[in-house]
């Protein structure tokens, strides 16, 4: 449901390239950049958000089968999740939360690697060097700071405003609404900002921070802050996927290029609950549910490929099958997932050989070796 | 054949209620397909079947409480029997890990993760190989070591909650008992709690603030060290101030308030007001001005005489005309002839500062504790200005009325320990003075006059000065002067 015009739901001055019916509208200032995405790229994005779906419904059902500790869902921010990382170069580093699915999916991350952590048994899962893909951050809004941090030494080493376009460098961090509300975030941006750091701060204003409504977090756009830090802001459509990937590549462009910082709000849906922990009937009505299904994105881009006619059947029931199949391999991955062995934990902790670490790890061994059995 | 735990779908569950069944016996089922409706203490859940197959038993009913991890359902997931169908776990070896050293998954689809215990699994801890107690590592991993009752040392156990708890709190040096089962006397479930880290909840925090308790010093009793409502109020109980009846026939209380300990013995009371301010007063001067004190023994049979004269002299009748009457105009005399002695040290600036004025400070015993004010501009005054000035200060301050004012910037004091019979002392000086003078008590004694002993009366001087700016010479020569004054007054003619 929309507010009042002026409130922070409000959908005035969003930018949007796909009306819910999935009809093309004309958007001068970003039209430019929404212009690079072929039939083919718009494909993959549909591919990439059905498959994130279906991981997501794969790893809620595993959670309540006793499989997974936790799962937190991103139903209904796919758009805003896979047309951002569309965006992204190769060279570029993301710093997520921790419900950031279908972005891991675009920077080649193995979805079940993600459930490592979900299962605890995993501290991480993945390479973030590797996907230029950061671990997830549980503790709300603190990697923002993290982000600002990296994107600073982006600068530092030259990587910003190079002209080489396989060179230039932009980080870019998501958060949601609630976590706006912390003190991290505003750090995050003073420091983006007096830096000018090669950083696009990206709100899913998913409406929901927990059972807490962005109402009674905020009674003006989110967005509508980061100017007063000095950074501009933009706020868009997240259930548009083609919106999204014009207005973050604008954005990353902008980074990358020296222009410094900017603050991208993506208004959405968190159709699912906050985590499966979480129980949505208690603190929200059906009737609000049901209109947000209706603006569901991936139904907005399945109509738009549908009026291009770039939606074939065979595409489709190849993708049914490609959905299926991850489902399975989820399954029977996640359930064969088993403990790495304990010492591990030591491993990354530095970079480079460290004596504490060391004095630690040994004692951890000394610690295990005193169980029973332990066959030292 | 399969059988469905039921799963934690929280964080932290322990049970859920069975609330409907979307399948029975004979159904057949695919994965995930919804087989019962859960509600949790979070939330209302429905739970996915992990596997294709035909339901054959349900083993719980709607209404049922299970606890997480008990089978609610069995299902066959090959009910025709044709083939020997791989069971989940036999994974694709593609799938197993490539980390080396991995431990295999946990037996069973429905097994409850780390940190997710239910019942059952919360007591199955590891057992660890026997440590001989001498070993030292083992007491300073764990950061805690016990006494026993034997003077025995061990290692403190990580079982139990209370122990637990109490362990991670204590820092290290912390030589805390911390209950060991069975080890320790009394309910084994006392826990002594580290200053500022005592447990309870909201309600019992305000209670122990409300009654003026610190809730540190309030033993737990609750589960997990947590500080009941009942310990504080038993605490209260205890701690509240009683009459001391100590010995025997002693049934009046000599405390007026403080805090009686369990056994009687020993009563507490705050260090507050006049206490605390003159503990701190007389740690910084002793600590910093260098004492030294010298004493003179005096003749004082005149000065009694002339106390006589004045109080039959009409101008003194509405003041008391006492010896320390007569002793405060000796001092100011002395300080008259060596103005020296009315100085202060001034440590910041390295100077010494001399006063032009005085501000003769007299100390008082009043209910409260010792205040020490002062009469301003005593060296103007005249005896009977100087009568009526102490009068009024020591009755202000005896009524407890002494103002701030009154008792600030003195410049030498006379503290009078002879009204409590006794001779003489090594006083402190007043911070910020460089002498002060006790005056003892003044007694008939055999004393050698006029070449006779002869009964006089005597008392004895003591003057502590501040060695930093006073010397022996120049302290012993204003004692003198104060003794000169006080044998014979007409010397203050002299000198006045």
């Amino acid at each position: 449901m929309t507010d009042s015009p002026l409130g922070p739901l409000s959908e005035d001055g969003l930018v949007r390239l796909l009306t819910p019916a999935g009809e093309r509208i004309a958007s001068p200032a970003y039209d430019e950049h929404a212009a690079s995405l072929t039939p083919q790229t718009l494909r993959g994005m549909y591919r990439d958000m059905v498959l994130a779906r279906r991981f997501d419904v794969e790893a809620t059902a595993l959670q309540r089968q006793g499989e997974l500790a936790l799962f937190a869902q991103a139903l209904g921010q796919e758009a805003a999740q896979i047309g951002s990382a569309y965006a992204l170069a190769p060279q570029d580093h993301v710093f997520p939360s921790y419900r950031e699915h279908g972005v891991a999916l675009v920077r080649g991350v193995d979805l079940v690697d993600v459930l490592r952590l979900f299962r605890g048994v995993e501290h991480g899962g993945w390479d973030p060097v590797a996907h230029g893909f950061h671990l997830y951050t549980l503790v709300v809004g603190a990697h923002p700071l993290h982000a600002t941090g990296y994107a600073m030494g982006v600068q530092r080493d030259g990587l910003v405003g190079t002209g080489d376009a396989s060179r230039d460098t932009a980080v870019l961090t998501y958060f949601g609404d609630g976590s706006t509300s912390q003190g991290d975030v505003n750090e995050a941006m003073v420091f983006a900002a007096v830096n000018q750091a090669p950083l696009v701060l990206f709100c899913q204003n998913n409406q929901w921070a927990i059972s807490e409504p962005t109402t009674s977090q905020a009674i003006a756009p989110i967005a509508n802050r980061a100017p007063g830090f000095g950074i501009p802001s933009v706020r868009v459509d997240g259930n548009d996927v083609v919106a999204v990937y014009a207005v973050t590549a604008a954005a990353l462009e902008r980074a990358r290029t020296g222009g410094g910082p900017t603050f991208v709000e993506a208004l959405t849906y968190r159709m699912g609950a906050h985590t499966t922990s979480d129980d949505p009937s208690r603190y929200r009505t059906s009737e609000q549910e049901q209109h947000w299904r209706q603006r569901d994105p991936i139904d907005r881009l399945r109509a738009y490929l549908e009026r291009l006619g770039e939606l074939p059947e065979v595409f489709r029931a190849e993708l049914a099958g490609e959905a299926e199949a991850l489902g399975e391999r989820l399954r029977t991955q996640v359930r064969a997932m088993g403990r790495p062995a304990a010492d591990r934990m030591f491993e990354h902790v530095y970079a480079t050989p460290h004596a504490v670490v060391e004095t630690e790890r040994e004692w951890f061994e000394a610690y295990e070796a005193s169980f029973e059995g332990s066959g030292r | 054949m399969q059988q469905f735990l039921l799963p934690d779908a929280g964080e932290g569950l322990t049970e859920a209620e069975i609330v409907e069944w979307h399948v029975a016996p004979g159904d057949t089922v695919t994965v995930n397909q919804v087989l019962v409706e859960i509600e949790t203490a979070k939330s209302l859940v429905e739970l996915p079947s992990p596997w294709a197959g035909v339901v054959t038993q349900l083993l719980a009913t709607p209404g049922d409480t299970v606890l997480v991890g008990t089978p609610i359902v069995e299902i066959d997931t090959d009910p025709t029997g044709s083939a020997p169908a791989p069971t989940p776990e036999a994974a694709p070896a593609a799938a197993a890990d490539d980390e080396a050293g991995a431990e295999p998954a946990s037996a069973g689809g429905g097994a409850v993760l780390v940190g997710y215990g239910t019942a059952g699994a919360a007591t199955s801890r590891r057992a660890r190989v026997a440590v001989a107690p001498a070993g030292g590592s083992t007491a300073v991993i764990t950061g805690s070591t016990v006494t026993f009752g034997d003077g025995s040392v061990g290692a403190v156990p990580p079982a139990g909650v209370g122990a637990g708890s109490s362990t991670d709190r204590s820092g290290a040096g912390r030589s805390g008992s911390v209950p060991s089962s069975g080890t320790v006397p009394s309910s084994g479930t006392v826990v002594e709690n580290g200053p500022g880290h005592a447990l309870a909840k909201p309600p019992v925090r305000k209670l122990a603030r409300d009654l003026g308790l610190e809730l540190d010093s309030v033993a737990a009793t609750g589960p997990g060290g947590i500080v009941t409502r009942e310990d504080v109020l038993e605490y209260a109980a205890r701690a509240q101030a009683k009459e001391l009846a100590t010995y025997a026939e002693d049934d009046r209380p000599w405390l007026a308030s403080g805090t009686v300990s369990a056994d009687g013995r020993q009563t507490r009371v705050p260090v507050r007001s006049v206490r605390k301010r003159t503990a701190e007063a007389m740690v910084t001067s002793a600590f910093t001005a260098p004492h030294v004190t010298v004493f003179h023994t005096v003749d004082v049979t005149e000065t009694m005489k002339l106390v006589e004269r004045l109080r039959a002299d009409r101008e003194f009748a509405d003041v008391r005309v006492t010896p320390l009457l007569i002793t405060a105009k000796a001092l100011l005399l002395a300080v008259h002839r060596h103005p020296e002695v009315n100085a202060t040290w001034d440590d910041d600036s390295q100077e010494i500062v001399y006063k032009h004025y005085v501000n003769l400070g007299i100390a008082a015993a009043t209910p409260r504790g010792l205040v020490v004010p002062n009469v301003k501009d005593a060296h103007r005054l005249s005896l009977l200005g100087l009568a009526r000035g102490i009068a009024e200060l020591t009755a202000h301050a005896r009524s407890g009325k002494a103002s701030p004012a009154e008792m600030a910037d003195g410049t030498i004091t006379i503290t009078n320990v002879g009204v409590f019979g006794i001779d003489t002392g090594t006083p402190i000086l007043n911070p910020g003075e460089a002498a002060i003078l006790a005056f003892g008590a003044i007694r008939q004694q055999p004393w050698v006059h006029k070449g006779k002993v002869k009964p006089r009366y005597v008392t004895q001087l003591a003057l502590s000065f501040d060695h930093r700016l006073v010397d022996g010479e120049l302290g012993s020569r204003v004692l003198a002067d104060v003794a000169a004054v006080l044998q014979d007054p007409a010397r203050g003619l002299v000198w006045g």
